[in-house]
């Protein structure tokens, strides 16, 4: 995959379904692998960036990429079938085929981080583009401080990967709290909004970053609850949604004020965006 | 026109009009110009014998646009029709890429690349050409050409007319986009009652130019196109402030005038459809019959749809208020953010085109009332 097909608007590459994992009733992740050898060698990515996932004579999605950077074989994606299309890939099978281009956009700021804490704040499926940056962290700990995560879900069986927060609340340095808005039996973490659970998180907020990915209210709620604990501005980062067609910041869909969040996010400092967010509708 | 160059300017009679076109098409352009079409305006092939429409003025006010005769028989009396050069450089459907699909089920992708086509559009006007310069800014961005937008774009040449007759939805003037066309073309014309002064602003219109073998404009003929210019934008009664007006309208978001104009606002796109600047598409797939193959196509849309604000369950901007808000704060604030200037030039298509008339001036007007 050279600079230039990865820059253009298209056509996508062919790549075959290796592995369909299901996740939750309505969430399943697809490993695939891109056709051409040596367009999967050189495929790279940084975590925050995305794919464009096409579903042959469907169309296309924007799926941010959740494997690690360093699986050099294969490119996860984690969706959950809402739409046309995303119904239509989870009903693909090992073997099938899709078509890929990408990575797009700006990823998170793990340069930036340089030794801090770094605290991740996620809702709903928001965990899937933060993901990358746990295996980021996790592979590379020395280079990192403590590692805090924090989800919140609405219902307990949203939850994904619960076997992972197990086993990463184990870890040294690495502190898990997790909330549902509605509980369930022998659910062991918070029962409540997520944003009960910032006094717990263990981190200095004087050398720290923040990143978040989830509903828009729940991040300017996690932002308001962050900087109370003294977190700069400068340290916060989120990763914005928006309708995304082309992801080259052509098709005007995806324009959050002058911003092309396909192209310029969709991972923004706090302070980019927060003029915005506070009006519904933008 | 008619400042830096006029001192090369020609005069082309208004006999010799078709030679001028027949000068494009032995260099292999098809000639697109002015014509008239279910009561408008529009670029179409001119087939020989040339045969551009005289005497047509075409009346704009907000909510309609009637053509009507002009008294002094003028070839390029109607200032704007719904559309000029958009459609030819950012076409309106196209397909950007195709895919097979084998009966093993792999999937063969192939860019779509679209003919190659040499057009030459004559009756462009300077508030089109200011629009394309930024339709330029967009699809020709540094490092990310479109291919499409690029192909068309290369194979253009551009013949201006100074608008001499704004109608009364156009204020060209006050967004210093017009009425006299000042760069971006290959040839610009004035029209006097016998002929018209013509400048080149390219190597290629001044190719056009020499062989047409003019006689030069005289200083009294120069003056007289220099003073229709100056008469057309005195002659604008519509205006939108000269000022910035990205902070102006990015801090009045909550000003109830967007629930009044909303409560008008049908959200039928026509603005956004004939808004020269407007670049939003939609991409969509057409599957073959026999399922073989699919087509993946660009397709203009409009941020005043409601698929266009559309995101997993639920919808960013999911009333008028939101979509009227996003239309105008894009074109006339952030717009300065993405490419240093406003996106409105002025043309007042939104205005006349509004089936409800809704007028972008006014509404400027009113959400910035009180304001420095």
């Amino acid at each position: 995959m050279n600079a230039s097909n990865r820059l253009d608007a298209g056509p996508p590459h062919a790549a075959t379904v290796l592995a369909r994992i299901q996740e939750s009733p309505t969430i399943f992740t697809l490993q695939l692998r891109l056709d051409d050898a040596a367009a999967q060698a050189a495929y790279r990515f940084a975590p925050g960036q995305f794919n464009m996932l096409y579903l042959y004579g469907v169309g296309e999605v924007p799926i941010s990429v959740m494997s690690d950077p360093e699986e050099r074989d294969l490119i996860g994606h984690t969706i959950r079938a809402l739409g046309r299309v995303t119904r239509g890939l989870a009903a693909l099978k090992p073997g099938d085929r899709v078509g890929l281009r990408g990575p797009f956009g700006r990823g998170w700021p793990l340069q930036e981080v340089g030794g801090c804490d770094v605290v991740l704040v996620t809702g709903g499926l928001g965990c899937a583009p933060v993901v990358s940056v746990i295996h980021y962290v996790l592979r590379r700990r020395e280079r990192f401080g403590k590692l805090v995560i924090i989800q919140g879900v609405k219902h307990a069986e949203d939850l994904i990967w619960r076997e992972q927060y197990d086993r990463w609340a184990k870890l040294p340095d690495t502190q898990v709290l997790v909330a549902a808005s509605e509980g369930a039996p022998l659910w062991p973490w918070h029962v409540g909004r997520v944003t009960e659970l910032f006094s717990l998180a263990n981190f200095d907020p004087g050398c720290a970053v923040a990143m978040m990915c989830g509903p828009e209210g729940m991040m300017r709620s996690a932002a308001d609850a962050l900087l109370a604990r003294g977190l700069p501005e400068s340290r916060l980062y989120l990763s914005m949604e928006r309708n995304m067609q082309c992801a080259v910041g052509r098709c005007g869909h995806c324009q959050f004020g002058g911003a092309f969040v396909c192209r310029d996010g969709p991972v923004f400092n706090w302070g980019e965006v927060k003029p915005l967010l506070a009006h519904k509708g933008f | 026109m008619l400042s830096s160059q006029s001192d090369r300017a020609g005069f082309l009679p208004l006999a010799q009009l078709p030679s001028l076109l027949a000068q494009l098409r032995e260099r292999g352009y098809q000639c697109l110009g002015p014509t008239v079409e279910q009561g408008a305006i529009v670029m179409r092939e001119i087939e020989p014998p040339e045969d551009l429409p005289r005497g047509i003025q075409a009346e704009q006010t907000p909510g309609r646009y009637r053509l009507t005769s002009d008294p002094l028989n003028r070839y390029f009396a109607w200032s704007s029709g719904p559309q000029a050069i958009k459609p030819h450089t950012f076409a309106p459907k196209e397909s950007l890429w195709r895919v097979e699909r084998d009966e093993t089920g792999s999937l063969q992708f192939a860019a779509v690349h679209p003919p190659v086509v040499r057009q030459a559009i004559i009756g462009v006007r300077a508030c089109d050409l200011a629009a394309l310069a930024l339709q330029d800014a967009h699809f020709l961005r540094e490092g990310r050409r479109d291919a499409h937008y690029a192909q068309r774009r290369d194979h253009l040449f551009l013949i201006a007319v100074q608008c001499a007759q704004p109608a009364s939805t156009c204020f060209c003037a006050s967004t210093g986009d017009g009425p006299t066309p000042t760069a971006g073309y290959d040839l610009a014309l004035a029209e006097l009652a016998d002929g018209f002064v013509a400048v080149a602003g390219s190597d290629q219109g001044q190719a056009v130019l020499d062989d047409l073998n003019l006689a030069w404009a005289t200083s009294q003929q120069i003056e007289a196109a220099r003073q229709q210019g100056a008469s057309a934008a005195a002659a604008q009664t519509r205006s939108l402030p000269g000022r910035h007006l990205r902070d102006s309208l990015m801090s009045r978001l909550e000003h109830p005038r967007w629930d009044e104009v909303a409560a008008r606002c049908l959200a039928c796109g026509n603005c956004t459809a004939v808004c020269p600047t407007c670049f939003c598409h939609a991409e969509a797939d057409t599957p073959a019959l026999d399922g073989a193959a699919s087509e993946h196509e660009r397709i203009w849309d409009s941020c005043f749809g409601e698929a266009h604000g559309h995101l997993h369950g639920f919808n960013v901007r999911a009333d008028i208020r939101g979509r009227y808000r996003q239309w105008l704060t894009h074109k006339l604030a952030t717009w300065h953010d993405q490419f240093g200037r406003s996106g409105c030039v002025g043309c007042g298509r939104c205005i006349a085109w509004c089936p409800v008339g809704i007028d972008l001036t006014e509404e400027v007007a009113a959400l910035t009332e009180g304001q420095p």
